[in-house]
C-alpha cells in the first residue's frame, strides 16, 4: 500500500510550530495522517534503511562483546602471552574500547544521512509539494 | 586517616562551587519543564559530559579501581560492560526515547499505551531501580566519608543527604546537571594525573608494567588473566548480561535525554559521554595496577574489605596527602553528583507519573506541579536517607548490580518492544515490566547474596537459586513476559504503532 502523503495535509496547517507567539495554532496531525506517513514510500525506505543497519550491527556487537566472557569463563584460550607479558584477554578487552568507539562514530555518519531524509519526510508533511 | 588543611580546603571549594552553580540555576528554575529537563536546553557537549558524571558512580571510580587492584583483569570486566552499554543505549534507545518521552520512561511508553496502569507500572519500577541505586550510593557514601574525614556514618550520610537535597530542590536539572559537569571534569583531571603518574613509574612503558604486574600481587600470573575472582562461568555472563543491557534501562540515565532539543542533540550527547566513559575506563587499568604495585593489597583490604580504598591510597602513594586530599573531594563530588540525578528522577516518577498524570489525570497548573515535584523530591531524599541509615553493612557492588538487573529486566524489554514490536499491546507491557521486576527481586532474595550455609551472609542456609546476579534468567523472562502477553492480549492499535513509529524515526510533533 502506498498512500500518498496528500492525505496527511488536511490534518496540518502550514505554520511555523516554532513560533509560540503566533495566534495560529498549529494542528495536531490526525490518526489517519500518521498512518499515512507510516505507509508512504518514503518513510517505508527510511525505516528500512535504519533496520539494515541498526540490527546486524547490534548483534555483531553483543556476539563480539559476548564472546569475551564465553571465551574467559569456558576456555583458557585468551591466557596465551602476546606482547611480553600482555595476555591475548587484555588485547581482546582493548578491541572492545576500539569496537565501541568506530561503532559510536559510524553510527553518528550514518544518523546523520537518515536525519536528512527524516527532515524531507518532515518538509513534504508540512508543505504538500509531494 | 585524618583531614588536613588543604583537604578541607578542597571540600570547602567543592561545595561552595556546587552551591554557587545551584543558586544560579535556581533563577532559571521556574517551571516543570525547566525542573526535569532544565528546559531542554542543554547542548550535546554538556549533556555528554553530564552523562558521564551522572553515570561514573562512586561504585564506578573506587569499586572498579579497588577490583583491579585486588583481583586485576576480572575487575576489568566491570570496565568493558560498563562501555559497551552505551552501544545499546546510542544504538537502539536513545534517539526513540527523546522523541516520544518527555520527563519520564512512563512517558515514552504511554506515548503508545495511555492507561494508568501502565503508567503506574512503569513508575513503581523507576522508583525500585532509584532506591536500590541510591541506596547504594549513599551506604558507599556514608562509609567513604566517614573513613576520609573521621565522622560518624550517620552524619555522613546526612551530610550528602542535605547537599542532594539542596541541589534538587533550589536548582532542579539545570543545577543537577551543572554539578554532574563539574564533577565529571575533576574526576578525569584526577584520574589522568594519577594515571600519568603510575605510568611515569614504569617509564612510561606499558610492558615494564604488566611484567611489573606478574609479581606485583597474591595471584602470581593469575593477575594478569580471568578468574581470579569469578569462577561460575554462568554467573559470570549473567553479570556481563546485567551491565551491557542494564545501563539502557536506568532511570537516572535515560532522564539526561530529555534535557536536549532533539533526538540529533541526544545522539551527540551520548556520543562525547561514550568517548570520555572509555577514556575512564582504559585508565581504571593504571589506578587498579597503581594501587596493587604501589599500595598493595594488604593494606588495601586492610582500609576496606571491597578494595574501595585503593584509589585514595593510590593517591596518597603517588602524591602525598595533597593529592589524597584531591582525590578524596573527587569521591566526594561524584557521589554527589549521582545521588542528585537519582533524586530527581525518583521524583518525577512520582510526582509527575503518580501524582500528576494519574490521581490528577494531568490536570494540573505549572505552580502545582512544580509544588509537586519539590515535595516528591524531598520525600525520596529523606526515605531514601532513612533506609541508608539502617542499611550501613548492606554490600554495595550487589546493590548497584540489582539496580543495574533489574532495569535490563524491566525496563529494557518494554522499551524496545514499544518502539519496534508492532504487535505489542498493553497485556504485553504490563506481563514485561511486572515480570522483569519481580523475577529479578525474587532471584536476588534466594540467591547466595542473601543466603550463606556458614551464615557470611544475612541469612544461614543454602541459597535455592545458585547465581549471585539473576539477569541470564530474569531477562529473558521479561522479553519473553511481554511476547507472549502480547500473543494472548488484545490486538494492538495499528493506528496508535503508526503514530510512534513516526514519531520515533523522524522526531515529528
Amino acid at each position: 500500500m502506498d498512500h500518498k502523503l496528500e492525505s496527511v495535509l488536511e490534518g496540518v496547517e502550514n505554520s511555523d510550530s516554532s513560533d509560540k507567539s503566533s495566534k495560529k495554532r498549529k494542528k495536531e496531525i490526525t490518526a489517519d495522517g500518521y498512518v499515512a506517513i507510516a505507509n508512504s514510500q518514503e518513510f517505508k525506505s527510511l525505516v528500512k534503511k535504519k533496520n539494515s543497519f541498526i540490527v546486524p550491527v547490534s548483534i555483531f556487537f553483543l556476539l563480539f562483546y559476548f564472546t569475551l566472557p564465553v571465551l574467559t569463563s569456558f576456555t583458557t584460550v585468551l591466557n596465551v602471552k602476546v606482547i611480553g607479558d600482555i595476555t591475548l584477554v587484555w588485547i581482546f578487552a582493548l578491541a572492545q574500547f576500539i569496537m565501541t568507539w568506530i561503532l559510536c562514530m559510524t553510527y553518528v555518519s550514518k544518523a546523520n544521512k537518515f536525519d536528512q531524509e527524516a527532515e524531507s519526510i518532515i518538509e513534504k508533511v508540512k508543505d504538500g509539494d509531494y | 586517616m585524618g583531614m588536613s588543611m588543604i583537604g578541607i580546603f578542597f571540600f570547602v571549594a567543592i561545595v561552595g562551587l556546587t552551591l554557587f552553580v545551584t543558586y544560579l540555576a535556581s533563577k532559571q528554575t521556574n517551571s516543570a519543564s525547566e525542573f526535569y529537563t532544565a528546559g531542554g536546553g542543554l547542548t550535546g557537549w554538556q549533556n555528554g559530559i553530564a552523562i558521564a558524571g551522572d553515570y561514573l558512580s562512586a561504585a564506578s571510580f573506587l569499586g572498579i579501581a579497588g577490583a583491579i587492584a585486588l583481583f586485576g583483569f576480572d575487575g576489568f570486566f566491570y570496565s568493558i560492560g560498563y562501555l559497551v552499554a552505551y552501544l545499546v543505549v546510542l544504538y537502539i534507545v536513545a534517539e526513540p526515547l527523546r522523541n516520544l518521552g518527555r520527563y519520564t520512561l512512563a512517558d515514552m511508553i504511554t506515548a503508545r499505551f495511555d492507561q494508568k496502569k501502565v503508567r503506574g507500572t512503569a513508575a513503581v519500577s523507576t522508583i525500585v531501580i532509584v532506591l536500590f541505586y541510591m541506596i547504594a550510593q549513599l551506604v558507599g557514601a556514608g562509609g567513604l566519608i566517614q573513613l576520609l574525614l573521621g565522622i560518624d556514618y550517620w552524619v555522613a550520610v546526612l551530610l550528602v543527604g542535605v547537599m542532594m537535597t539542596i541541589y534538587v530542590l533550589w536548582g532542579g536539572m539545570a543545577a543537577t546537571s551543572w554539578v554532574q559537569i563539574i564533577k565529571a571534569v575533576l574526576l578525569m583531571i584526577g584520574t589522568v594525573i594519577i594515571s600519568v603518574m603510575v605510568l611515569m613509574k614504569f617509564n612510561f612503558n606499558i610492558i615494564e608494567m604488566f611484567n611489573t604486574m606478574k609479581t606485583a600481587t597474591p595471584h602470581g600470573e593469575g593477575y594478569l588473566v580471568a578468574g581470579a575472582k569469578y569462577s561460575n562461568g554462568v554467573d559470570t555472563m549473567s553479570m556481563m548480561i546485567a551491565l551491557v543491557l542494564g545501563t539502557a534501562g536506568l532511570p537516572h540515565i535515560l532522564m539526561r535525554f530529555f534535557t536536549v532539543k532533539d533526538a540529533k542533540t541526544a545522539r551527540s550527547s551520548v556520543v562525547y559521554a561514550t568517548w570520555i566513559v572509555g577514556i575512564f575506563y582504559i585508565l581504571t587499568i593504571f589506578l587498579g595496577f597503581g594501587a596493587a604495585a604501589f599500595v598493595g593489597s594488604e593494606k588495601i583490604i586492610g582500609a576496606n574489605a571491597a578494595g574501595n580504598m585503593a584509589a585514595p591510597l593510590l593517591a596518597q602513594a603517588l602524591g602525598g596527602d595533597m593529592l589524597m586530599s584531591f582525590i578524596c573531594a573527587v569521591a566526594f563530588a561524584t557521589i554527589l553528583a549521582v545521588v542528585a540525578g537519582l533524586v530527581l528522577s525518583g521524583a518525577s516518577a512520582f510526582a509527575h507519573d503518580i501524582y500528576g498524570q494519574i490521581i490528577k489525570k494531568g490536570k494540573v497548573t505549572e505552580k502545582e506541579q512544580m509544588k509537586a515535584a519539590r515535595l516528591a523530591s524531598i520525600g525520596v531524599a529523606v526515605f531514601s536517607i532513612i533506609l541508608a541509615l539502617g542499611a550501613q553493612t548492606m554490600n554495595v557492588a550487589f546493590l548497584v548490580s540489582l539496580a543495574f538487573c533489574i532495569a535490563a529486566s524491566a525496563n529494557l524489554p518494554v522499551i524496545i518492544y514499544t518502539i519496534y514490536y508492532k504487535k505489542f499491546n498493553t497485556t504485553g507491557a504490563m506481563a514485561a515490566m511486572i515480570t522483569g521486576l519481580v523475577t529479578a527481586l525474587v532471584l536476588v532474595v534466594v540467591s547466595p547474596n542473601l543466603w550463606n550455609p556458614e551464615g557470611t551472609a544475612i541469612f544461614t542456609g543454602t541459597a535455592l537459586f545458585p547465581l549471585t546476579n539473576p539477569a541470564i534468567i530474569s531477562v529473558p523472562a521479561g522479553f519473553l513476559a511481554g511476547w507472549i502477553g502480547s500473543l494472548v492480549g488484545a490486538k494492538s492499535d495499528a493506528r496508535k504503532y503508526a503514530e510512534v513509529t513516526v514519531k520515533a524515526n523522524t522526531g515529528m510533533k
